[in-house]
């Protein structure tokens, strides 16, 4: 099937996330461009910051729930919700609800946009059923299964499916590819020496599927994964988000 | 048990830095997970099972003293005992009780977490009661100068044979054996005169079953059945939360507890004990005791962490958590480790006693997701976070920036300035490398791993500067 035409299946709100947004603006643009290869206008809302995901885990319920509200109101005009992480849009679709359990109205809300929201390869793969991907990588790559994405939101099939539809990737399997890298946000900076651990035993397994690239959809689990595999001197193994790969060359500014 | 959860991240270095542990620890790894996953293909529907085990396990906790009056009623109706501790002091002081009443002055022991709990073994001993271990892996534990368990089902899961083989030749003054058979053959041949000698059996219970006032007791090594059979008097010891309505609801659980423990279609054993023994009766005790312990229970009851008592002990949180897999279940200085140590120990001991357990989990949601009974362990941690933040038990720091952080991410100009400078600052830190190895802001992260260098300019910078271009 060919790609229907620009901007044809109507708008799409790409919320970029706070740490795409200051570490690896790249992730969005590919994000930009996968969307609108789809068939649809993404449109970035220029207020948005961050789902309140760093508050809810740390016990601040005001906090997470005031950045809710705001998000909310950002992009529930929106058809369809699109964010680069699981774990960000896990936290919009399966907790937001719950931030609102004892107010009505903003439950109301929060589960209308819930409903909506998408993770990025679930958007392209099972709303938009895109079936040709621009990225060009040429080589063999292993997933790993981002916690949030994986067990909030069921994104498993998704992300492979895509790299199937990339003839020069070769997939390979990595052992124990739903345990979590580590990371866990704040966690990875309070028990340093577990998360490193973790961190440790995940690169063992990437090493070992033979790839030298692993790809996935959270750039949290990348920076701890990549971090990891440059701090015990493996300069080889690349480590890249799942829209970067699928996404290809950008253009230049 | 006295609570050192209050020096976790102290138990924690020590227990990374143990080689022999964390080979130990490497060897079980993923095991019990795999045999889990392995013997769920022999249930028809897990998510039916799962559904109606906690669906038995949630009505039960809606009306729990109707239960448990139930229970009581039937329970006394055959012959029983039943005896109400409010916390385990008291329950040591029943049972040491119950021992003098009837001249007791050895008892043999199954398997009871509940007992770890209320520290029973010393108070025994200090009663001048002798209390023998008859589990192998508490047996190995006792005999290793009272070592507690490191897994709620098994409870040595962090020794090796080798170890076990050097303690029992220490101990038993025996040749050294490697092999598991002749190990265990060993530990039978100390363990069996217990049996035979001992005045009474204490055990613990898994299910409570209200219509028949009877015990579930859910065992691999046959221990569990001459604790309960043999000796004049048994003891059952257990949660109160253990109560469920009738043999249909234990025939549910039943189907899903060894599979979520350790991958077994159905244990080796599961023993029904109904009241001390009748005329006519080839075996069992001459009389028969309930201890029912309530330990911080009951407070939970209509509040958000009721689900957690729902928890059937299968031990499927620890057995797929990364963090319990890492370090081991000793660095969670309470009774019951893994995810469901870490609700429930702030819970029955403590918040301030515990303030790093809900904190030191990365809430991946393996557990949640294995759990038979459909706990959700992530979203209470965070409960207990929210509890932690509201009695001002987290560092001020760690508040101020929280609530800085969502003050700023409020506003989005100031925020897109806030981000300009985070980039120039990373950049600086990074000094032309694509990496920060050192980092003042985040120690614990440059501990263990490089941190990226941000690329030159942000996304919503990026973004606009080329919507002004026209792009």
């Amino acid at each position: 099937m060919s790609q229907p035409p620009h901007g044809s299946r109507g708008e799409v709100g790409l919320f970029v996330t706070c740490l795409v947004d200051l570490m690896r603006p790249s992730i969005g643009f590919a994000a930009l461009k996968l969307i609108e290869a789809a068939g649809y206008t993404p449109v970035v809302p220029d207020t948005q910051t961050c789902c309140g995901q760093p508050g809810h885990n740390a016990g601040d319920a005001r906090s997470a729930r005031a950045l809710a509200q705001k998000l909310i109101a950002e992009f529930e005009g929106f058809p369809c919700v699109v964010a680069p992480s699981g774990s960000c849009a896990g936290m919009i679709r399966t907790h937001y609800p719950h931030l609102f359990d004892d107010d009505d109205a903003w439950r109301i809300r929060a589960e209308a946009l819930a409903a909506k929201t998408f993770e990025l390869t679930q958007f392209l793969a099972d709303v938009a059923g895109v079936t040709e991907v621009p990225g060009d990588f040429v080589g063999a790559v292993t997933y790993h299964d981002s916690c949030a994405g994986l067990r909030e939101l069921g994104v498993k099939r998704q992300p492979r499916a895509l790299l199937d539809r990339m003839p020069g990737v070769e997939q390979r399997p990595l052992n124990e590819c739903e345990e979590c890298c580590g990371f866990g946000g704040l966690f990875s900076v309070k028990y340093p020496d577990i998360s490193g651990a973790i961190a440790q035993r995940k690169c063992d397994n990437i090493r070992a599927s033979g790839a030298g690239t692993v790809a996935l959809g959270d750039l949290g689990c990348m920076m701890n994964i990549e971090g990891r595999l440059r701090r015990i001197g493996d300069e080889g193994t690349q480590v890249i988000h799942i829209a970067e790969l699928l996404a290809g060359r950008l253009d230049p500014d | 048990m006295e609570i050192r959860s209050m020096h976790f991240v102290s138990r924690v270095r020590q227990r990374l830095d143990d080689t022999e542990l964390q080979r130990n620890l490497q060897r079980t790894r993923g095991r019990n997970a795999a045999a889990r996953l392995a013997s769920l293909s022999s249930l028809d529907d897990f998510d039916a099972v799962r559904a109606r085990a906690t669906d038995i396990r949630a009505s039960v906790l809606r009306d729990l003293d109707v239960w448990l009056e139930r229970f009581e009623a039937e329970a006394t109706r055959r012959g029983a005992t039943v005896l109400w501790a409010r916390d385990g002091d008291e329950a040591c002081r029943l049972v040491i009780d119950i021992a003098r009443r009837h001249d007791v002055k050895t008892v043999v022991k199954a398997k009871s977490m509940v007992s770890e709990e209320a520290g029973l073994n010393a108070a025994l001993e200090a009663a001048g009661i002798r209390p023998v271990e008859t589990d192998l892996g508490e047996y190995i534990l006792q005999i290793n100068d009272n070592e507690p368990p490191s897994h709620i089902i098994m409870p040595v899961i962090h020794k090796s044979k080798e170890q076990v083989s050097e303690l029992f030749a220490r101990v038993h003054g025996t040749a050294a054996k490697t092999d598991i058979v002749e190990l265990t053959r060993e530990a039978r041949e100390k363990l069996r005169p217990e049996f035979l000698g001992a005045e009474m059996g204490i055990s613990g219970g898994n299910f409570l079953i209200a219509e028949t006032g009877s015990v579930a007791i859910v065992t691999n090594e046959g221990n569990g059945r001459m604790c309960t059979t043999m000796p004049r008097v048994h003891v059952a010891l257990t949660g109160i939360e253990k109560v469920i309505p009738t043999l249909d609801d234990l025939a549910t659980l039943l189907r899903i507890l060894p599979r979520s423990a350790t991958g077994q279609a159905i244990s080796n054993y599961v023993s029904l004990l109904t009241g001390p023994k009748h005329e006519g009766d080839a075996d069992g005790p001459e009389h028969m005791y309930f201890v029912l312990v309530d330990g911080g229970r009951a407070d939970l009851i209509g509040g958000d962490f009721e689900p957690m008592l729902r928890c059937i002990r299968c031990g499927a949180c620890m057995n797929h958590c990364p963090v319990y897999q890492t370090i081991g279940g000793h660095s969670y200085g309470w009774v019951y480790p893994g995810p469901m140590g870490s609700v429930l120990t702030p819970l029955y001991q403590g918040l301030e006693k515990a303030k790093d357990l809900p904190q030191a989990a990365t809430l991946c949601n393996q557990c949640g997701v294995v759990c038979p009974v459909s706990i959700p362990l992530p979203d209470l941690m965070r409960k207990l976070r929210e509890k932690q933040v509201d009695a001002g038990l987290r560092p001020w720091s760690e508040r101020l920036s929280m609530r800085l952080w969502a003050w700023v991410a409020q506003r989005p100009a100031l925020y897109a300035r806030g981000v300009r400078l985070a980039v120039r600052y990373l950049r600086w830190l990074a000094d032309g490398r694509d990496r920060i190895q050192a980092m003042g802001v985040a120690p614990g992260w440059t501990a263990e791993r490089d941190f990226p260098a941000p690329a030159a300019q942000s996304f919503r910078d990026r973004y606009a500067a080329r919507r002004r271009a026209g792009r």
